[in-house]
């Protein structure tokens, strides 16, 4: 299947979805209205809605915080994952200890921190900011281990048989396997970065995508809702699109990203 | 036993003994008592059924494997640590996946405080003559497994050591390609006589190539149980040395060593 073609039949499900909701809202169907538009608005209504923020320029505000609070969280999250990763695979010890503590923390829902981050920190930027590191670490964190565990034997071999010193092994073996394993998980990290922050601001804010659907849900404007969803849905694919080129460039060496896709 | 008058031996396993602990408990001897000398500039193959432990007895003359008993010296020192003048070639693939094939073969230079400029220089010149400097840019998955294993080459070889290790270091590669790569081999190495202690399990490549034969016995507490000299003139060619009646007989010779051995290890597994 070439470009065109895929394109289109992806634009043609967004189509066919849309007049469905379309019909299914507003033309009676034995006489009765399948999906009430109390409940699922319409399209004409949640667009109008999406153009009229647009026009007004505050949906840009909430959108600016959202996203400096997923960026911030991505970056600290990152960068404590693949550094706490790194020492954990080196000392094995340290994991040792640490490990029942690491899967504790990791199996508990990190929406109930929500609040607790919001006492701590208020209600600005910083407590989303921080739900969204507690969600982005451990992605990276297990990534960065396995990574550096799994660097291949023979690599190491290889490497320390080219006389490779230790700081040499770190600079040319474990940390570029590392990386590489952080770089693969760097869709989902970028989700959960993302996740994090719409979550806090849910929970509790005073400004940001988050806020914005919440507010439409207490009072019933399903409308709002939908198009704060939809506004969300857009921005996640347009990092995605940026996530998938900084990785394409990044991971040039790899099988899957440089040959098959160039 | 070398005179006192000789040079000492690149190689020298004396009595060398590999244990390894095992999970379940117990002791599983991999390699008894075993005896091997390899003379600067000589070429030895090592032949044995799968298992026999010859990657073993390779690993202990590389110094990544520490024998049980008996000692190993290099050039009449005897070897602490890693054996610094060994260059390895191993089985697996062991590019960095993340390097050009340029920068995988400076690398060795490069780490040893050679200038980038002028390690990529000489890589690029070691490229070459493995007949790859077309594909400097490439990374290693780009690069089909001859190709690959050319590089490996050139990263052993850029170092210049005096000693070159490898394990079976062609056995993943099709017939015509290990041939192809066999005249490679022999046309570096007598181009700088480096003693070359070759692992394999292949015969024919092992007589083809090398100046002696050893044959290992089927593990476990495999040990060295038989030791040819080839007596074919040099320069060879691999695609022609197979019609060579000498070789013919010499092969007839080994395997009826060799293949007792090679039943055993069947019967065993």
């Amino acid at each position: 299947m070439n470009r065109v073609t895929l394109l289109t039949l992806q634009l043609l499900v967004a189509v066919v979805a849309i007049a469905l909701w379309h019909v299914l809202t507003t033309v009676p169907l034995f006489g009765t209205i399948v999906l009430p538009p109390f409940f699922f608005s319409t399209p004409e209504k949640v667009f109008g809605r999406i153009a009229k923020w647009i026009a007004e320029g505050s949906v840009w505000r909430h959108l600016a915080v959202t996203l400096t609070e997923s960026l911030l969280a991505f970056v600290f999250g990152s960068l404590s994952g693949a550094l706490v990763g790194f020492w954990f695979a080196r000392r094995q010890t340290v994991a040792a200890v640490f490990d029942p503590y690491v899967k504790m923390m990791n199996a508990l829902p990190r929406v109930v921190l929500a609040p607790i981050f919001a006492l701590w920190l208020g209600l600005g930027i910083w407590s989303k900011v921080a739900l969204g590191i507690t969600l982005v670490f451990f992605v990276v964190f297990f990534n960065v281990y396995q990574g550096v565990k799994e660097a291949s034997a023979t690599l190491v071999d290889n490497a320390r048989m080219l006389g490779m010193s230790e700081r040499q092994l770190l600079r040319h073996v474990y940390w570029p396997s590392a990386l590489s394993w952080m770089f693969s998980s760097l869709h989902t990290s970028v989700g959960f970065a993302v996740v994090g922050a719409v979550v806090g601001e849910y929970l509790g804010a005073s400004a940001g995508l988050g806020y914005l659907i919440q507010q439409a849900e207490g009072v019933f404007d399903v409308a709002g809702v939908f198009a704060g969803m939809i506004e969300l849905a857009a921005v996640v694919m347009l990092i995605d699109l940026v996530v998938g080129a900084i990785e394409r460039r990044l991971l040039i060496w790899r099988p899957m990203s440089g040959a098959a896709r160039e | 036993m070398q005179g006192l008058s000789s040079p000492p031996a690149a190689v020298d396993l004396k009595d060398v003994e590999v244990a390894f602990q095992l999970a379940a408990g117990g002791r599983y001897t991999a390699v008894e008592r075993a005896r091997l000398t390899v003379a600067a500039g000589e070429f030895v193959a090592v032949v044995g059924p799968t298992g026999c432990g010859k990657s073993t007895l390779l690993n202990v003359a590389a110094g990544l494997l520490r024998p049980a008993a008996g000692s190993v010296e290099i050039f009449g020192a005897p070897l602490a640590g890693l054996n610094r003048q060994a260059g390895y070639l191993f089985q697996a693939d062991a590019l960095f996946p993340w390097k050009t094939a340029l920068e995988n073969v400076a690398l060795g230079r490069e780490i040893a405080g050679m200038p980038k400029r002028m390690a990529r220089e000489r890589a690029q010149d070691w490229l070459g003559r493995v007949g790859l400097a077309a594909f400097a840019q490439r990374y290693p998955h780009m690069l089909s497994g001859g190709q690959r294993k050319r590089v490996g080459l050139a990263q052993v070889l850029i170092r210049d050591p005096a000693i070159l290790l490898m394990d079976e270091p062609f056995g993943p590669l099709d017939a015509q390609t290990r041939q192809i790569m066999g005249n490679l081999l022999l046309e570096l190495w007598s181009a700088a006589r480096k003693a070359v202690v070759f692992v394999t399990h292949d015969l024919e490549e092992a007589i083809a190539l090398a100046d002696r034969v050893v044959i290992m016995s089927a593990g476990p507490s495999s040990r060295i149980i038989g030791d040819w000299r080839v007596p074919l003139a040099r320069p060879r060619d691999i695609f022609e040395i197979r019609l060579d009646g000498a070789f013919h007989d010499l092969h007839r010779e080994i395997w009826q060593v060799l293949k007792a051995e090679v039943v055993k290890s069947y019967a065993a597994a």
